[in-house]
């Protein structure tokens, strides 16, 4: 069964734990926190900076962005965590970039110049947890009708939705 | 429905074109010269060659593609709202929902990230069991496949001769699991039930009669003049492309880019098989029915392999707070009947955490992201759905070419909208 205690929390102990780790190098200097929790690896980065990231951790080998999601931590604030799952083809290994966004007209940068395939996640973020993301090429809903109101995957919007 | 673009009608308030440009976006304005020259087709959603319910809008000059965007959401019902209501258990028959051609991946993935969560240790004839049903299911997904890729190009045959052998193997999963397409079979910690008697047997005939069968649909097409001129060198991705615009599975592979996470990152027990991963560099539609094809032959293989070396033992997990007791159990040990009772009632809590569990699934990367805060009930389920991703692809492919081989890539992609709509 899994036991909490073989978690590595914080960026430094991460860091003394992997030092050679291609993505933890990459991210020196930029990644806020860390966490290395059954056998994955998430980095946290500021939201401003996940383009940066993002470029850095592509130059370090990982190719694809296999995918891209939100969760909605209602009502505690910072409110949103974006993640970014990216996978690394030369070396077989896969981590989670990490960014958390305020509730209060969420907005982050588009990781669209990094990656093209993020255009339909960030629209999906977009329809469904309203998060807004900067520089995207086409900032629409892709899910659910154009003129729907609210944002169906908030913790604040009913199962049932509104009546 | 056809609608002429033309400076009136563009973004002036209501109608379909009003639509039409949402989805396309400003850089779907040609500038004036072209205009005149071009026209918007609306593709779907109801359309047999899309495969479901896609719609495409195409910007059309003469027969030549100039520009395509997709339109999706039709299918949408909120799945992964729906999860966070359900406890960890309930979640499953749900997911088989999503992409309905191949149930029995969609299941392991799920169960795969909550056992991750839980740090379940699974016992190996469960994994057996789940890999031989997941290889049958990829030549199930494949059978749709092919069937339905070669009618849109114009071989009616193949269809029929696929959906027989596909027949074959709904009756196996109607034996295994009680129902032929969502079969909801595998469970978290195992799989629900110990497989009928005859379903080696079964199993077996139909990995003897298969390969032959698969030398039967390429005698119908392999050197049919027709299906070589609609799929070669039509719908090419380069490998550059296809990776930067997310594509996974057999296209990629067709592309020339040999990843495959049953081999490079092996789950359930994929390190124990011995198999070849089929790659081709044409990055054409035909390279992606090579690539198919060849992919159901490995998974014969595979299923070979786990028939063969089958091991004897439980088929769920030791771990009586979080997998339902039998039958008899239940009815005569008093512990027994308390832990089925309580996780009927209450669910079983996982600790918190959040995991991304990734396989290899019939039409590429699937994957599961499952957040848990400590209660019975995930906090988040997000799926990573391979179509969904390849669909952004599609454009990429029809550029410049006729429309016509709009209908050949989109079944050379094999997409399933239900697992993009979700």
């Amino acid at each position: 069964m899994y036991d909490p205690a073989s978690a590595v929390k914080g960026w430094d102990a991460v860091q003394a734990a992997m030092p050679e780790n291609p993505a933890v190098v990459a991210l020196a200097g930029l990644a806020v926190d860390a966490k290395w929790d059954r056998n994955e690896l998430t980095l946290e980065v500021a939201p401003e900076d996940v383009t940066a990231a993002g470029e850095r951790l592509k130059a370090a080998g990982y190719n694809f962005l296999e995918d891209l999601t939100a969760v909605d931590w209602y009502p505690s604030e910072p409110r949103f965590q974006i993640n970014y799952h990216i996978l690394s083809h030369s070396l077989k290994t896969r981590i989670r970039l990490m960014a958390r966004v305020s509730g209060d007209a969420p907005a982050i940068n588009t990781m669209t110049v990094v990656w093209p395939s993020a255009n339909f996640y960030e629209r999906e973020v977009y329809d469904l947890f309203g998060v807004h993301f900067g520089g995207h090429p086409n900032m629409t809903r892709i899910m659910m009708p154009l003129e729907w109101q609210g944002h169906p995957l908030r913790k604040d919007y009913p199962v049932e939705g509104y009546r | 429905m056809a609608a002429v673009l033309d400076e009136e009608k563009i973004g002036t308030g209501t109608g379909v074109n009003d639509s039409l440009t949402d989805v396309l976006g400003d850089s779907a304005r040609h500038n004036k010269g072209d205009r005149e020259h071009t026209m918007i087709l609306n593709m779907g959603p109801q359309h047999p060659s899309t495969h479901g319910v896609l719609r495409l809008l195409l910007e059309i000059d003469g027969e030549s593609v100039e520009k395509l965007a997709v339109d999706i959401g039709y299918l949408h019902t909120g799945i992964e709202k729906t999860c966070e209501a359900k406890f960890y258990q309930q979640v499953v028959p749900l997911t088989d929902r999503i992409d309905y051609l191949s149930p029995m991946s969609n299941n392991l993935c799920y169960c795969l990230a909550v056992e991750k969560l839980l740090g379940l240790e699974i016992p190996e004839r469960a994994q057996y069991l789940r890999v031989l049903l997941n290889e049958l299911t990829r030549i199930q997904s494949h059978l749709v496949w092919l069937g339905t890729h070669a009618m849109d190009v114009g071989a009616l045959t193949v269809f029929l001769y696929c959906f027989r052998e596909r027949e074959d193997l709904l009756r196996i999963f109607e034996g295994v699991a009680g129902q032929r397409m969502m079969t909801s079979y595998f469970r978290i910690g195992g799989v629900s039930l110990e497989p009928p008697l005859d379903f080696y047997k079964q199993v077996q005939d139909f990995l003897n009669a298969f390969p032959a069968r698969i030398e039967e649909y390429e005698g119908l097409l392999n050197a049919n003049p027709i299906f070589l001129g609609r799929v070669k060198g039509v719908g090419y991705l380069s490998p550059e492309d296809a990776i930067a615009l997310g594509v996974t599975g057999p296209p990629l592979r067709a592309s020339g880019v040999d990843i495959d996470l049953r081999r490079d990152m092996p789950y359930s027990g994929y390190e124990k098989f011995k198999f070849d991963v089929p790659v081709s560099t044409g990055g054409d539609v035909w390279a992606r029915y090579l690539v198919r094809m060849q992919e159901m032959r490995e998974s014969v293989k595979i299923c070979q392999q786990a028939l063969d070396g089958m091991p004897t033992g439980p088929i769920v997990a030791d771990a009586p707070k979080i997998i339902l007791p039998n039958r008899e159990q239940m009815k005569t040990q008093m512990e027994s009947l308390i832990h089925h009772f309580k996780i009927v009632t209450e669910g079983f809590g996982v600790p918190a955490g959040e995991v991304y569990q990734g396989i290899e699934s019939p039409r590429g990367q699937m994957g599961y992201y499952v957040v848990s805060d400590g209660t019975a009930k995930p906090y988040r389920v997000h799926m990573r759905n391979p179509s969904y991703a390849t669909l952004q692809a599609l454009e990429t492919m029809c550029k410049g070419r006729l429309l016509a081989d709009v209908v050949a890539v989109i079944g050379s992609i094999d997409i399933v909208l239900g697992e993009i709509d979700r």
